[in-house]
């Protein structure tokens, strides 16, 4: 037995930890859920806990502003592009485009000529990104796999390079003073505290996850299933595939502009630079490196293409070779990602095996 | 009449797969299509069940023009298909694969539970086989399953896409005794086959295509005894 199969051997039974978390009783379950909840809501406090304190640690910048300027968005986003790719199966490599679309919308509509207050902004910056979806969807998801692919890698490009051109959007100067957003009470958003903004952003993850959950299992995440596995089938079912993948499209887009959005007001900042290509494919790494489909797995994902780099940034350059390495470890031991969606962790990858 | 099929023309490309085919099932029937391979069988099931574009001609359900409908609302009529090579959800469990079935009447429809029973009294090696993984299964259960799942859609017509295919000769008269149990519960059923003399014999009637056109025509019995029909498809 080789090493890297006695390894997937010997992780293998933590694929039941989740199973033994369903089979606890309800009671028990939530107050696991609570405890683990309130501790999330502590994170920018958690370098000034012992031992912890030193793994999470970022030497060199702000872990507050890591937290929220890095691996929040990355949460959001690997959320989001996993209702596309994970849920749908579609393979989408321009993510980074809606992610533009949602932050600057919040960036124009904010600053300048039409200065929105913050709270109007949010709305406007999904729907725009939803609309973007729909509009980027309707005439290429009659593609197929990697021609889909290359369409979507395009769409990134263009938004990023149309931001670049365009003088009402600030060109390759970008645009500044966005709205914070409102404070209230003892939460102050300011440059100088990041943690309002975690509360903020852990609130809106919890939403998400709580929403894409109740998607999942519903007909609709039956439908999404059913595609992923054989769109032809799906068809034969019953299932209107195409207005399915346009959800899909739609949905993954509007939390993609969601994340941008509260990216742009937390950085009070964006310019074409903030939305390259290499992001989206980085976006693609959280989805893949945490497990396709699996929720709990993209957000894994997520944290660690965001924070890796940040954690090693005493290696200087050289910390992008440490983040090399622990993504081909983990593709080596964990191969269907950190934690695999159910039929993923049974050794059944859909569409690979029925063609 | 069921389904009535008038002058159907289907092309590839440029390619003109079905010359302008005719034939139709009434209700309660088997129908058989044989012919070789090539002959634009599988290519007719498809465009019955609308994946594939119709160049020319009509296709009707119950009267109704269904033509350029979408497949899944021909689903919705009650025209379900179990494809050929299966086709089947294979990361999804046998549960699961039966669950979707039922997709067009609902996720939670009330008649669900009885509709699964009935197909794992069909099929009882699904129900021993029921939280086991699609693709783990072998070919002649997938064949089950996607028979299986055809049928809790609770389809006035079922399109059966070469059901032997690939099978052992016992799983064959096993799936054929199914097929006539499926008909005696009143569904309608189109099946294409290169099986010829398993075909005849379960189906009401056959037609024989060969590259694009209807040769013959006439009831199972009657074809199996052609002697053209014999000296092509079944072994002298």
């Amino acid at each position: 037995m080789s090493l890297t199969e006695s390894f997937r051997r010997r992780t293998a039974p933590q694929l039941h930890v989740g199973n033994k978390f369903r089979s606890l009783p309800k009671s028990a379950r939530w107050s696991i859920g609570a405890i683990i909840i309130a501790a999330c809501y502590f994170t920018p406090y958690w370098p000034d806990v012992p031992v912890l304190g030193w793994i999470v640690d970022t030497p060199g910048t702000s872990f507050e502003n890591v937290l929220t300027d890095q691996i929040m968005m990355f949460i959001l986003v690997a959320l989001g592009l996993n209702v596309v790719v994970g849920f749908a199966g579609l393979l989408d490599l321009g993510y980074v485009g809606f992610y533009a679309v949602g932050a600057y919308t919040t960036a124009v509509m904010t600053s300048g000529q039409f200065s929105w207050p913050w709270i109007a902004a949010m709305p406007l910056s999904i729907l725009m990104a939803m609309i973007a979806g729909v509009v980027l969807g309707t005439p290429t998801l009659r593609l197929r796999g990697d021609y889909l692919a290359i369409v979507t890698l395009g769409f990134g490009e263009i938004i990023r390079i149309t931001a670049n051109n365009s003088d009402w959007l600030g060109g390759p100067r970008g645009i500044n003073k966005i709205a914070r957003p409102p404070s209230f009470g003892p939460f102050e958003f300011s440059v100088l505290n990041a943690k309002p903004y975690w509360y903020l952003g852990f609130t809106v993850i919890l939403i998400v996850i709580f929403v894409l959950t109740r998607l999942e299992n519903s007909r609709v995440g039956r439908a999404w299933a059913a595609v992923r596995e054989d769109e032809d089938a799906a068809e034969l079912m019953g299932v209107n595939t195409f207005k399915f993948k346009l959800w899909a499209f739609a949905i993954g887009a509007a939390i993609g502009g969601l994340a941008g959005a509260l990216y742009a007001s937390k950085v009070g900042f964006v310019n074409p630079d903030n939305f390259q290509l290499q992001l989206s494919i980085l976006f693609l790494a959280a989805v893949v490196l945490g497990g396709t489909g699996s929720m709990y797995g993209v957000i894994m994902g997520g944290i660690l293409v965001a924070w890796i780099p940040e954690r090693f940034r005493g290696f200087d350059t050289r910390r992008y070779f440490v983040f090399g390495v622990v993504l081909v470890l983990v593709m080596v031991f964990r191969p269907q990602g950190i934690i695999p969606r159910r039929t993923a962790a049974a050794g059944i990858s859909g569409k690979e095996e029925s063609e | 009449m069921l389904l009535e099929v008038q002058d159907l023309h289907v092309f590839y490309g440029k390619i003109e797969a079905i010359k302008g085919i005719s034939f139709n099932v009434n209700e309660g029937e088997i129908v058989s299509l044989i012919g070789a391979n090539g002959a634009g069988k599988t290519t007719t099931m498809r465009t019955i069940s609308g994946v594939r574009p119709v160049a020319q001609g009509r296709i009707l359900f119950e009267g109704q023009d269904i033509t350029n409908m979408a497949p899944h609302d021909r689903v919705k009529l009650g025209i379900c298909q179990a494809p050929e090579g299966r086709g089947i959800f294979p990361g999804m469990t046998v549960r699961e694969n039966l669950d979707m079935g039922t997709y067009i009447r609902g996720y939670k429809s009330a008649t669900k539970a009885a509709d699964m029973e009935h197909v794992i009294s069909l099929f009882p090696r699904l129900g021993e086989r029921i939280s086991q993984m699609g693709g783990t299964l072998s070919g002649g259960e997938q064949q089950m399953l996607a028979i299986g799942r055809a049928l809790m859609s609770r389809p006035r017509l079922m399109l059966l896409d070469e059901p032997s295919m690939g099978l052992a000769p016992m799983l064959i008269a096993q799936i054929f005794s199914i097929v006539k149990q499926i008909n005696s519960e009143g569904i309608s059923v189109l099946m294409v086959e290169q099986n010829a003399t398993q075909a005849l014999k379960t189906a009401h009637r056959g037609y024989v295509l060969e590259t694009g056109y209807v040769m013959k025509t006439g009831t199972g019995a009657d074809l199996l005894v052609d002697p053209a029909v014999r000296a092509a498809y079944l072994g002298g």
